[in-house]
This record gives structure tokens, C-alpha cells and sequence, in this order.
């Protein structure tokens, strides 16, 4: 069995499953935001059920539009509110919060082996500590929440396996790009990703959330890594729960297996409107662009903002555009800050925000007028997403980000460091 | 009782920013989601469409977010199916969750035009194009999906088996 049918085996009572099969899933953890919890509370009312399965394995995190962009997602963030105090669940208030996928594992309650549901289709960041970790709608997590349990069809899986050692600016933002460009934004539908490789293995955790993160982008159930000991040391003092690590068979039976050169995959930029329109660095040609967001779920995360610091140390934000700093929670901005990475950026002519999901999905903190463009470390770039219809999203990684920003263009790193 | 309706035809990708764009989600009741079903795409969808019409649309349908809405936006807009020739995995679970059926079918979706007339059967999977005289046949439901078709959504699938236990 591959690594994504082991845990699918483990968690539903079975020695063996098999890709098409379909099984009910017992879950570890389910989670929701401010803007799929509304349904997903409504629909649980109807079921019939006076009591979640388990609160403490329950999570609700106002993170998209909270801190509150108006009245009506104060709302909606005041149902989730009385919802998980009511129910007793796990909930992250602003002023602990931050977007989802970067609390979760910073907080230690996703580990290896585990099955997590979320209702966002970005929960599938925790493949990075070997959890089978899979996005679903508002309706399943009513119905997880109320049972424990969630209808799966097990996933055929496919390994990327990723050799030789990527270069100096080249992180999981564009080996994960680089993929999707590659196989396209349904070249992994229904699948599991198992990512592999001396490349991967080379990744701190911060470069697997990032990789794990996309693996939607392509169409993925899941995006899945081996645990190894930078797993084992991000662990370390977030929890005293046991688990399980779960190996692929030698035998396992993949539906395909891809392998990539990292050391020939350059920094990539995908251009609008769909992540998989893909250029290498070199190729990008002159962009002229209006705005930069470093943050999200995707590359919010302390590595992320150290690299943009450090292109930005000592460097000014082009007059012309705005630089939008966003740190994934409360942790990352105080250690940001803590490593003197605040006041660099804010320096250089950033504006740093407190953490939220905000700019990604358009939603505030940087939504962007007709025909502009923008550079985001984020992982979307269909049309509106950002904004007006009109306006481009350009994804790339927060050195090409921070790189763009200083020249008012998109930019690699080298031209300006 | 089959469906029939008038078909609104879109290409590949329709991401579900395009079906209900990221902006109204501060909203969640149907009728209001409604209102701004595929502004973005098709400005006009929504003063056009009719209860009973049909999606036809490429591949990949319903790709990125997660967001029910984009299901909830189309049933309530009136849209009784979609057919096309392969479904985003979320949006895929989401439709049958809450009842809105879905259908693959590559011919189909090559051969429909928009504005044509559909009847379609979902028990045999048959779609018929009434302005073409031509018919079409959808891939099954697995047994599972079906139960939960015929249950009318998850909720009240879950509903069933959760009185079957006690």
C-alpha cells in the first residue's frame, strides 16, 4: 500500500484498502473556518444530534475575514463564536489566532498518521507531517462533526519523486509550481500526492507546508511526506500525544510515477489566471506590477518572512507599489519580530498586517482596482480572486516576491541582492 | 421525474471563485448566494436562467476553494444539474452532499450546444438533447453515491443511519 492507503486502512478498520474503494474514514481532527463553519452549523442543526462526537477534536479558526471586514462577517464569525463556546470546541480567538493551516501544526494537533477533515480546501498543508490531511465542503465537516467519521473514496496515488539539490532561491513554492505547470490544475484529480526525492527530504518544514499546501492546485486529495527527523524536531514540545509513522510498501502500487530534476527547476512565477500557466524566472519578461503580498497559508510561515527580510534588509519598496507583509499567526509574527524581521520590513516600506487570510481571497487588506497586477506568495491566481476581474495575479516565492517589490516589476532575487 | 431545462455552456476550469467570487462570502443564505452566481463569468447568467436549466461545461468543474457556497449559489439559482466532462473533487462531494446532481459525459458535453433543450433521466444516467434529437449516456453513480442521491444529501442519509443505530 502507498503511504496515503495505509493511513485510509488504519483509520477504517481495514488490513487493506484499494484506490476506488469506498470507506467510511474515523477522523482525528475536523476543522472549519468563519466562512465554511456558517453552513456547516446550520447543516448539524438539521441532523438531529444534541452533541459533537468529540470537542476536543473539533476546531473552528475565524481566519479569512476576522479580524471582522464588516458587518456581515462579524456575523458569521460571532455564530462560530457561540457555536464552539457552546459546544465546547477548540477555538482561536483573534488575538491567538492566525490562518488555520499555519496554527494547526504550530499548536501540535495534527502528527503523523492522522486523518484530518477540513472544511477549506487548503487542509491539505498537513500532508507535510504525514498526516492524510483532505479538504471537503461545509456539509461533510456537519456530518464529521456529529460522527466522527467521513465517507472517502480511497485515492489512486501518485510519488513526484524530486532528485538532485535545488538551487540557491528555489524553494517548495516552485517545485510545487513547477508541478502543477507541469501536470496541469486537474493533473493529480482525485489523487494523493506522495512527494519524494533527496530534494524534498532537503526542505525544512516550512518548504513542506508550502508544497503540501498546492497539491488542491493540482487537483489533489492529498499531498503527503515520509516523516523523517526534521518532522521528528518540528514535533519536539508541541505535543505528548503518541502516533503512528506510516511507511509505503516496497510493493505499493502507484497509479504513476513522476520524477523531476529540482537542481533544473528555476524560481518560478505561475501568471494569470491559473496556477498552472507557469514560467521560469528567466522567462517572465517585463511585468510592471502594483502590489506585493508576502503571507497566507501558503508561505506565511517564519522562513518565508526571513527570506523576504533579508532581500529586503538595507532596501527600499519601490514608490510605485505597495508591499503587504502578512504573517500567518500571532507566533510567527512574535518571532518575526523577536528576530528583528518586523522592523526591517516595515523599514524597507512594507506594511505588516496582523495574521488573516484577508488579501488571498480577496476578501480586504490589499484587494486590488481594474487592470492591477499584484506578486503574491499566495496560491491562487484565477481571475477576481484578488479583486476586480481586471486585475493579475502573478504566484511566486517570497524572494521573488520581495525581489519584485523592491523593483517594481517582477524580479528574481539576484538583480537586487 | 426527469429534469429538463435550458443549457448555459462554459468551457474547462470553472473555479468556484467563478461561481460565487470570494467577495460574497460573508454571506451564506441560498436566495443571497443566488444573486451573485457566476457574476464574474457570465454577467447575465442569473437574469437568464430559469428553475430546471442545465450546466454543460469542459473539465474540471468547480476547481479550487472548498466553499459549499458554489453549490448552494447554483441550486439556488435554479440549476437542477451539471453536466460535464470531469468535476474538481470538493465541488464533486459537495453537489451530491446537498442534492445538487452531477453528471460526466464527455460526448455529451462536446455535442450540447448552448441554449439547447435537455431531459434528463438520473436513475439511467440518460441525457437527452431534445433541440438536437440526440441522447447521450452518463457515467453510473457508484452504489454508495446513489444512496445518497436517492436519500436527497448527506445530511439526511446520515439522518437514516444515525436512527438505524439507535
Amino acid at each position: 500500500m502507498t503511504l496515503a492507503e495505509k493511513i485510509l486502512a488504519a483509520h477504517s478498520g481495514n488490513n487493506k484498502v484499494s484506490p476506488g474503494e469506498f470507506i467510511n474514514v474515523k477522523t482525528d481532527l475536523v476543522l472549519s473556518n468563519d466562512i465554511t463553519a456558517p453552513i456547516a452549523i446550520k447543516e448539524f442543526n438539521r441532523l438531529g444530534v444534541s452533541k459533537v462526537f468529540d470537542p476536543q477534536k473539533i476546531v473552528m479558526v475565524p481566519d479569512h475575514f476576522c479580524p471582522n471586514k464588516d458587518i456581515q462577517s462579524a456575523e458569521q464569525a460571532k455564530m462560530i463564536r457561540e457555536f464552539a463556546h457552546k459546544h465546547n470546541l477548540i477555538y482561536f480567538e483573534v488575538g491567538e489566532m492566525g490562518i488555520e493551516h499555519v496554527i494547526l501544526p504550530e499548536k501540535g494537533l495534527v502528527l503523523p498518521g492522522e486523518v484530518v477533515a477540513g472544511a477549506d480546501s487548503h487542509t491539505c498543508t498537513y500532508g507535510a507531517l504525514g498526516a492524510f490531511a483532505t479538504g471537503m465542503g461545509s456539509t461533510d465537516i456537519a456530518v464529521a462533526m456529529a460522527t466522527g467519521e467521513i465517507w472517502m473514496k480511497v485515492p489512486p496515488t501518485i510519488k513526484f519523486v524530486f532528485h538532485g539539490k535545488p538551487g540557491k532561491w528555489v524553494g517548495g513554492k516552485d517545485l510545487i509550481l513547477y508541478t502543477i505547470g507541469k501536470i496541469g490544475v486537474d493533473g493529480a484529480l482525485y489523487s494523493a500526492m506522495e512527494f519524494a526525492g533527496e530534494a524534498v527530504a532537503d526542505l525544512s518544514m516550512d518548504g513542506r507546508f508550502t508544497m503540501a499546501n498546492m497539491a488542491i492546485e493540482a487537483g489533489g486529495k492529498a499531498g503527503i511526506f515520509y516523516v523523517d527527523n526534521k518532522t521528528r524536531a518540528y514535533l519536539k514540545g508541541r505535543t505528548t500525544r503518541k502516533y503512528t509513522e506510516y511507511k509505503p510498501d516496497s510493493d505499493a502500487n502507484y497509479a504513476s510515477v513522476i520524477e523531476y530534476d529540482a537542481a533544473e527547476i528555476e524560481p518560478q512565477v505561475a501568471f494569470p489566471h491559473i496556477p498552472s500557466n507557469t514560467r521560469p524566472l528567466s522567462k517572465v519578461g517585463n511585468i510592471p506590477i502594483d502590489q506585493v503580498i508576502i503571507g497566507s497559508c501558503t508561505n506565511g510561515r517564519l522562513d518565508d518572512l526571513r527570506l523576504a527580510a533579508r532581500i529586503l534588509k538595507g532596501r527600499k519598496v519601490n514608490p510605485n507599489l505597495r508591499c503587504i507583509v502578512i504573517p500567518g499567526s500571532q507566533k510567527v509574527y512574535l518571532d518575526a519580530l523577536k528576530q528583528g524581521l518586523i522592523e526591517t520590513l516595515i523599514k524597507a516600506g512594507a506594511a505588516v498586517s496582523t495574521p488573516t487570510c484577508g488579501p488571498c481571497l480577496g476578501g480586504y487588506m490589499g484587494v486590488l482596482a481594474a487592470g492591477e497586477r499584484c506578486v503574491s506568495t499566495t496560491n491562487r491566481n484565477f481571475a477576481g480572486r484578488m479583486g476586480h476581474i481586471k486585475s493579475e495575479i502573478y504566484l511566486a516565492n517570497p524572494a521573488v516576491a520581495a525581489a519584485s517589490a523592491i523593483s517594481g516589476r517582477i524580479a528574481g532575487p539576484e538583480e537586487v541582492v | 421525474m426527469p429534469l429538463k431545462g435550458t443549457v448555459h455552456k462554459y468551457g474547462a476550469n470553472v473555479d468556484t471563485d467563478a461561481i460565487i467570487p470570494a467577495r460574497y462570502l460573508n454571506l451564506h443564505e441560498p436566495a443571497d448566494l443566488a444573486r451573485h452566481c457566476m457574476e464574474d463569468i457570465d454577467a447575465d447568467f442569473i437574469k437568464r436562467v430559469n428553475a430546471g436549466d442545465i450546466i454543460v461545461a469542459d473539465t474540471n468543474f468547480g476547481c479550487g476553494s472548498s466553499r459549499e457556497h458554489a453549490t448552494v449559489a447554483l441550486k439556488a439559482s435554479g440549476i437542477s444539474c451539471v453536466i460535464a466532462k470531469s468535476f474538481a473533487r470538493i465541488f464533486f462531494r459537495n453537489a451530491i452532499n446537498i442534492g445538487l446532481p452531477l453528471l460526466e459525459c464527455e460526448e455529451a458535453v462536446d455535442s450540447i450546444q448552448a441554449g439547447d433543450m435537455l431531459e434528463v433521466d438520473l436513475v439511467s444516467g440518460k441525457i437527452t438533447n431534445l433541440s438536437s434529437n440526440t441522447t447521450f449516456t452518463a457515467r453510473p453513480y457508484p452504489d454508495f453515491m446513489m444512496q445518497v442521491i436517492k436519500a436527497g444529501g448527506l445530511v439526511e442519509h446520515t439522518r437514516k443511519r444515525l436512527a438505524g443505530e439507535r
